[in-house]
């Protein structure tokens, strides 16, 4: 069946400043929406707080499966991801970023290998496995925190700005790759973007932030 | 003309020395193996002790919220430039027949030669080691997190990441314990094939006016202190750290 999210009016402040002001929406298993934004509109608040990156002043953010509410532990952690413009690299070969989620939820050596290789070869960038990961350009750094994410085979994927100052080929790439994730239908995959052609692109349901709350486009 | 007598004697002990110390040496003498590698066994078990102590010291001041932070990182900040004869003073009296350990009688065994030198050793492994991790981007452990880590493979993730400054900071540790005299021969006695280790010997050697053994042991220290500092840059270089550290005291 998969994961549902229903965010129910969370809010949200810094410095006094409100950023989220009761925030509404409810995310069906499988689907794929485009929250889009102008910059400073709450977005990637409201990204972080959903993806349990922290937690909201007021209000819910709750994972269901058959209607069951789950407990926000480890065990739902490992269930969603996000991307996040800057993705951290680690300062290891290509290979290692990329098995990092496998290899802390105790895989097999030999299906890491397999699925790394296989996720490496999605994104383009199988014939820099060996390298540090570190030498890598803008836009395969990209593909680098995508391949991290795949490879984990999230049921809810966040996408922050998946595309931000990439250039066209590498953008379509992501694009790509995004798209062809939809076609599966495994994974409930959620972009925020600023941009709205790129929402249109990806998106079967499109969602603004305005006034720090989601609406419908 | 009694200055210059003197002088040419002093070179010709000298050059006698250097002579005797290269036969020393090459001939793999025993008595200069034994103490290498009693010096290479304090040392070693004293940096791997402070290295189990204060790489988690370290790495707890770095990503925990901890009571009195400022305060801990300034005292190890100052442990740094201990100097090694007030620490073997204060564990001469500890450890002393009359002092409150001196039922373990420990007082001129290799043991307590170890315990001074991790008590040097420590605020830089501790202090170096935080340094790194603290120099650890935040994104790190957020994209561990992100990732499905659990807090402690979080923390082991960022730990991993300052590989290179922890490494850094080991061997400014093992130059220091290497190097260091003061203390392991008040609390070591310097005792011949139990206690003796290269510093101590040197000293001891060079007041007899002995100074082939001196000079042979010399030679050594200076190559294990190049090695150190081979070490040392290159995790620097790996790493990316410019700061320099305290390696000789």
């Amino acid at each position: 069946m998969g994961l549902s999210l229903e965010v129910a009016g969370i809010t949200k402040s810094y410095n006094g400043q409100s950023v989220l002001r009761g925030c509404s929406w409810l995310f069906h298993p499988g689907r794929t929406y485009a929250l889009e934004g102008p910059n400073g509109s709450g977005k990637s608040t409201f990204l972080r707080l959903a993806a349990l990156l922290e937690p909201p002043d007021a209000g819910s953010v709750i994972y269901a499966e058959n209607g069951v509410a789950l407990p926000h532990d480890l065990h739902l952690r490992r269930r969603i991801t996000l991307l996040l413009p800057k993705i951290g690299v680690f300062n290891t070969t290509v290979f290692n970023n990329v098995a990092y989620g496998l290899k802390i939820r105790g895989r097999r050596s030999q299906e890491i290998e397999a699925r790394v290789q296989d996720v490496l070869a999605t994104v383009g960038l199988d014939h820099k496995s060996r390298q540090n990961a570190l030498d890598l350009s803008s836009g395969e750094t990209k593909r680098l925190g995508l391949a991290r994410a795949l490879v984990i085979e999230p049921e809810v994927f966040w996408l922050d700005e998946p595309t931000a100052n990439l250039d066209p080929q590498n953008t379509e790439i992501i694009e790509q790759i995004i798209l062809k994730m939809k076609v599966g239908g495994k994974s409930t995959i959620i972009v925020v973007t600023h941009d709205p052609a790129q929402a249109q692109r990806l998106g079967d349901h499109l969602l603004v932030m305005e006034n720090g709350q989601i609406v419908p486009r | 003309m009694p200055a210059a007598c003197h002088s040419l004697h002093l070179m010709d002990s000298i050059i006698q020395g250097f002579l005797g110390a290269f036969r020393l040496i090459i001939a793999l003498d025993p008595e200069l193996r034994r103490i290498i590698l009693l010096s290479l066994q304090v040392s070693g078990t004293a940096l791997v002790v402070a290295t189990c102590l204060g790489l988690p010291v370290g790495a707890l001041l770095a990503q925990r919220r901890v009571p009195l932070r400022g305060p801990i990182l300034s005292l190890l900040s100052t442990g740094m430039g201990l100097p090694p004869v007030v620490v073997g003073l204060f564990f001469y009296l500890l450890l002393s027949r009359s002092g409150p350990f001196g039922i373990l009688e420990l007082l001129y065994t290799p043991t307590a030669m170890i315990i001074v030198q991790t008590v040097l050793a420590f605020p830089i492994v501790a202090s170096l080691s935080h340094a790194a991790i603290a120099k650890v981007d935040p994104v790190i452990r957020q994209a561990a997190f992100t990732l499905g880590a659990t807090p402690l493979q979080e923390v082991l993730t960022v730990v991993r990441e300052a590989r290179y400054g922890i490494m850094a900071g080991v061997m400014a540790g093992l130059g220091r314990v290497m190097a260091e005299v003061g203390a392991i021969l008040i609390v070591g006695g310097n005792i011949a094939g139990y206690t003796r280790v290269i510093t101590t010997t040197i000293v001891l050697q060079t007041s007899m006016g002995e100074f082939e053994l001196a000079i042979a042991l010399g030679i050594v220290l200076l190559l294990i202190a190049l090695g150190i500092n081979l070490g040392l840059r290159f995790f620097q270089r790996a790493g990316g750290v410019r700061s320099g550290v305290i390696l000789w005291d």
